[in-house]
């Protein structure tokens, strides 16, 4: 017995040794922060050099889980030289490259097409490569879509979002095919144009974002998604057996029922796309789809 | 180590239509992309899908024009399999939902485009990409095709042999960008590479932010050759602050370029007399560039791009999208005056040798879409060309890789290919700093697939570890250099000098380089080391386009040099090659193959 509990002090005392002496990449890490921290220094000194009139003061939240000092949720301010046509993503590329490069925000395309840089800008939803920061009150503040779990900094989790969107089996499915695979589905221009609204979400997540609903709801599927089954159910080509499954998904206990028609998803939406019309008209359509079977 | 048959790295047009191949072949394929697959930049493109589908029109139609556009540099084995495959691939897409713009009859629409005899480009609106894209994903989807977003794949698992063409490709190494773990993905059929442009070694370019040559410069160092890097298009209407692309499609519909001097200069200056504004990309690009530099630009630095005439019903119905881009990122309303354009930097025709079933030289390695060069665009691509290509050459690598029984290609690869020597003189060394230090392969004589990948894995960590932990400059300082000098002195117009002064300021950029650090200690979500390693890509990429577009002295298809103003046919019709040689490039040449399944196609003086 004895023997065991000495063996048991010795293993502490390893660890407790252990743990004094730091590790080459500690002692690295460390001297890399007192170097960050003089970098930031010089920044400031820099930043205070520059002229009001020409510059834009931007306040961005900020939060890493894992690093010191930004597991507490803050705003960081980065003054940005101003010029015409600057966007909000201009500034943001611009804090991070002059100033910061841990600033972390999603962007790929800058022309509103990927769909990566939704963000909550001085209390919207909006994208930063599509938002003109002359159109802004300044500071510009800038935080994460609210309603999701913030990854770091302007970084959301996008999973909840993409798990209801895929609730709604968000592909073609047709009832039947054309025999010969060199002959296309006739569309009329009429139907392609009822359509063409709905094809055009980028999935940004900002409809979501914004939607009280899907805030108090985490199983609602939102007016993203709702769209994606419009978009769907109707287009004529797929056909009617498809439509009422459709119509079947999209009238769950969490689906357009849900929906206050609040308009914000509307409001929001850097595509223009009628949401909340399209909610409406599936209500519609569920409406009378029922009736036809009584 | 996660495991499947296959697996895309990329997850745009190319890897969407790969990965569905391979499924549809009973594979097990994931798709690993460094961004979610509806943020890739196929969405990005407007005009349209160029295919042979109607009366009056045929494949050999189809292929004879890609040819001449191609300004004889295309391989005519890639030329007939793609003009022959695009009808079945398009129809296919329209039978998966694509929201193709519709004729009276219900049929697909088609328009014209530069560069095309026959009106045969369809189009869903002026967002075409952006529907091929989601109509491929929601496709993928429906198949529960695995999907890796947000993973970062860095390298690739190949054995060291000493010739590439006995180098396998087992897998690859990927960073988890969310958590900062790094892991090895072992593919037991093989490995496509479908990472898309690499637009970012300019900084005038319609390109994403993503699109760094990171298929490419993997490749590349993994030792399959890169062909035709020189070849680089630069579509003549990007907005002149952003870069961001207006449509080919508005003057497929009847747009017109004015001068500063309101003439209408490709036709009163005789830059194309017979197709005018829809002359081949790179002719109207040199134009308007031409228009500016003797003095009859706008501001000194645009032309204008006019379609009012068109008037708003077809416009909101044919090109809607061009209004809002013009409105959001120039600040002009395309039905109320010309829209301000520029020639910028728009698609890479070269890139990773690949043969018409997208095998590189490396067993178990394929490339597709814009990272591939097979060859299709030769000198230059014509408008409406690239997304068929995806899809042909994304099924064809999908399908290869998974086993699918396929006619044997007869398009040459890696050293065995080679016909000639080349020779070039760069003012200084290029490739990398230190090659004896590069670890582009697996270390050892690793042939056991397993260690090949874990050996790649640990490399990876090593390197990620010290741009961790080291301290240095910032990337985007470099990153910026060589951006500047590829659209300073690799433009559309190229001279001698410039290409040297850019290849001195690329090696300046590469020792800087070995400099760089992240200064940002997170694993969670750190895009300062996703940028850094990209960065590295950027600088292989711009040398390797340098480097071709001096060693090519003539003037063909996208590439024109001041001192070499004829296309040189008895001796540039061959295909500019460079090898890695582990860290030493090695120029060399391989032969064009003309010769198509039904007739030889004749090098003819290209006139629009």
């Amino acid at each position: 017995m004895s023997t065991q509990i000495e063996q048991q002090e010795t293993e502490t005392e390893q660890e407790e040794q252990e743990a004094e002496i730091e590790s080459p990449g500690e002692r690295r890490r460390a001297e890399k922060r007192e170097r960050e921290a003089e970098r930031e220094a010089q920044r400031e000194t820099e930043e205070a050099t520059l002229d009001d009139e020409e510059t834009v003061l931007l306040k961005v939240f900020r939060y890493d889980p894992e690093v010191e000092g930004k597991q507490e949720p803050r705003f960081d301010d980065f003054r940005v030289p101003f010029h015409k046509g600057m966007t909000v993503l201009d500034a943001l590329i611009y804090a991070r490259d002059e100033y910061d490069s841990s600033l972390t925000f999603r962007h790929s395309c800058r022309q509103a097409v990927c769909g990566s840089d939704a963000l909550f800008v001085n209390g919207r939803q909006m994208l930063g490569c599509k938002t003109q920061l002359a159109e802004l009150e300044s500071p510009v503040r800038i935080e994460p879509l609210p309603h999701q779990e913030v990854v770091k900094d302007l970084v959301v989790d996008m999973e909840h979002f993409y798990d209801q969107m895929h609730a709604v089996e968000p592909y073609f499915d047709a009832d039947d095919l054309p025999e010969d695979e060199l002959e296309e589905q006739r569309q009329s221009r009429e139907n392609r144009e009822k359509v063409k609204m709905s094809t055009r979400c980028i999935w940004c997540g900002a409809c979501m974002s914004s939607c009280n609903i899907a805030a108090g709801d985490n199983e609602y599927l939102g007016p993203a998604a709702i769209n994606k089954a419009y978009r769907f159910a109707m287009d004529e080509r797929e056909g009617a057996d498809r439509k009422q499954e459709r119509l079947r998904i999209i009238e769950q206990e969490h689906g357009v029922w849900r929906c206050q028609t609040q308009f914000s998803c509307t409001e929001v939406c850097p595509k223009d796309i009628p949401l909340t019309e399209h909610i409406q008209e599936l209500k519609r359509e569920a409406v009378k789809n029922n009736l036809k079977f009584w | 180590m996660y495991e499947h048959d296959v697996i895309v790295v990329g997850a745009g047009g190319a890897g969407l239509r790969a990965a569905i191949a391979a499924d549809e072949e009973g594979a097990d394929v994931a798709l690993v992309t460094k961004l979610h697959p509806v943020r890739s930049h196929t969405g990005a493109a407007e005009g349209g899908i160029n295919a042979a589908l109607r009366d009056g029109d045929s494949w050999d139609l189809h292929a004879y024009d890609t040819m001449k556009g191609s300004d004889y540099l295309a391989d005519a084995p890639a030329v007939d399999t793609f003009a022959k495959s695009a009808p079945e691939e398009v129809i296919q897409i329209e039978h998966w939902g694509m929201p193709f713009s519709r004729e009276d009859d219900g049929r697909v629409s088609q328009r014209p485009f530069g560069g095309m005899s026959f009106p045969r480009t369809t189009y869903a609106g002026a967002e075409t990409g952006h529907h091929l894209l989601h109509t491929m994903y929601e496709q993928a989807v429906k198949r529960g095709i695995e999907v890796y977003d947000e993973w970062y794949v860095t390298n690739l698992a190949v054995t060291d042999h000493e010739d590439p063409e006995d180098r396998e490709c087992h897998g690859c190494v990927a960073y988890d960008i969310k958590s900062g773990e790094i892991h090895g993905f072992k593919a037991n059929n093989g490995v496509i590479l479908a990472t898309g442009g690499l637009g970012q070694a300019f900084d005038h370019t319609t390109n994403a932010v993503a699109n760094t040559g990171d298929g490419c410069a993997m490749a590349y160092r993994a030792g399959a050759p890169m062909e035709d890097m020189e070849m680089i298009q630069f579509h003549p209407t990007t907005l002149p602050s952003t870069g961001v692309l207006i449509s080919e499609g508005v003057r497929g519909e009847g747009g017109i370029l004015y001068n500063g001097e309101e003439e209408r200069f490709m036709f009163e200056y005789g830059y194309a007399n017979n197709d005018g504004e829809l002359a081949s990309r790179d002719v109207v690009s040199r134009a308007e560039l031409t228009e500016i530099n003797e003095g009859r630009g706008i501001e000194e630095e645009y032309v204008d791009l006019d379609m009012r005439h068109l008037g708003e019903e077809r416009i909101l119905d044919r090109l809607e999208n061009i209004l809002h881009l013009a409105e959001d990122f120039e600040g002009v309303d395309g039905l109320d005056e010309p829209m301000p354009v520029k020639p910028g930097q728009h698609y890479a025709m070269g890139g990773v040798e690949c043969d018409e079933n997208g095998e590189t030289c490396i067993s178990g390695l394929y490339a597709a879409g814009e990272t591939a060069c097979v060859s299709l665009h030769g000198a230059n691509r014509l408008g409406g060309n690239a997304l068929p290509e995806l899809l042909v050459f994304g099924a064809r690598a999908g399908w290869h890789a998974a086993g699918k029984d396929m006619k044997t290609a007869e398009i040459g690869t890696g050293p065995s290919a080679k016909s000639e020597d080349g020779a070039v003189e760069p003012p200084v060394e290029p490739g990398a700093i230190d090659a004896s230090s590069e670890d582009v392969v697996a270390d050892g004589a690793a042939v056991e697939p397993t260690a090949v990948i874990e050996n790649a894995v640990e490399n990876e960590r090593e390197r990620v570890e010290t741009l961790l932990e080291e301290d240095g400059i910032n990337h985007a300082n470099v990153r910026a250099d060589v951006q500047e000098t590829m659209t300073q002195n690799v433009n559309v117009f190229r001279e001698e000098e410039s290409l040297k002064d850019a290849l001195r300021d690329i090696r300046e950029a590469r020792k800087e380089y070995e400099n760089v650090a992240v200064s940002d200690p997170s694993r969670t979500y750190n895009t300062d080391l996703i940028h850094t390693i990209e960065t590295r890509n950027i600088l292989d990429v711009a040398e390797a386009i340098t480097l071709g577009a001096l060693a090519r002295e003539e003037f063909r298809g996208a590439h024109w040099r001041a001192e070499h103003q004829e296309r040189k046919d008895d001796e540039w019709i061959k295909h500019t090659m460079l090898a890695w040689s582990d860290g030493t490039p090695e120029l060399y040449y391989k032969p064009v193959e003309l010769e198509g399944d039904e007739e030889t196609y004749e090098p003819k003086e290209r006139s629009y």
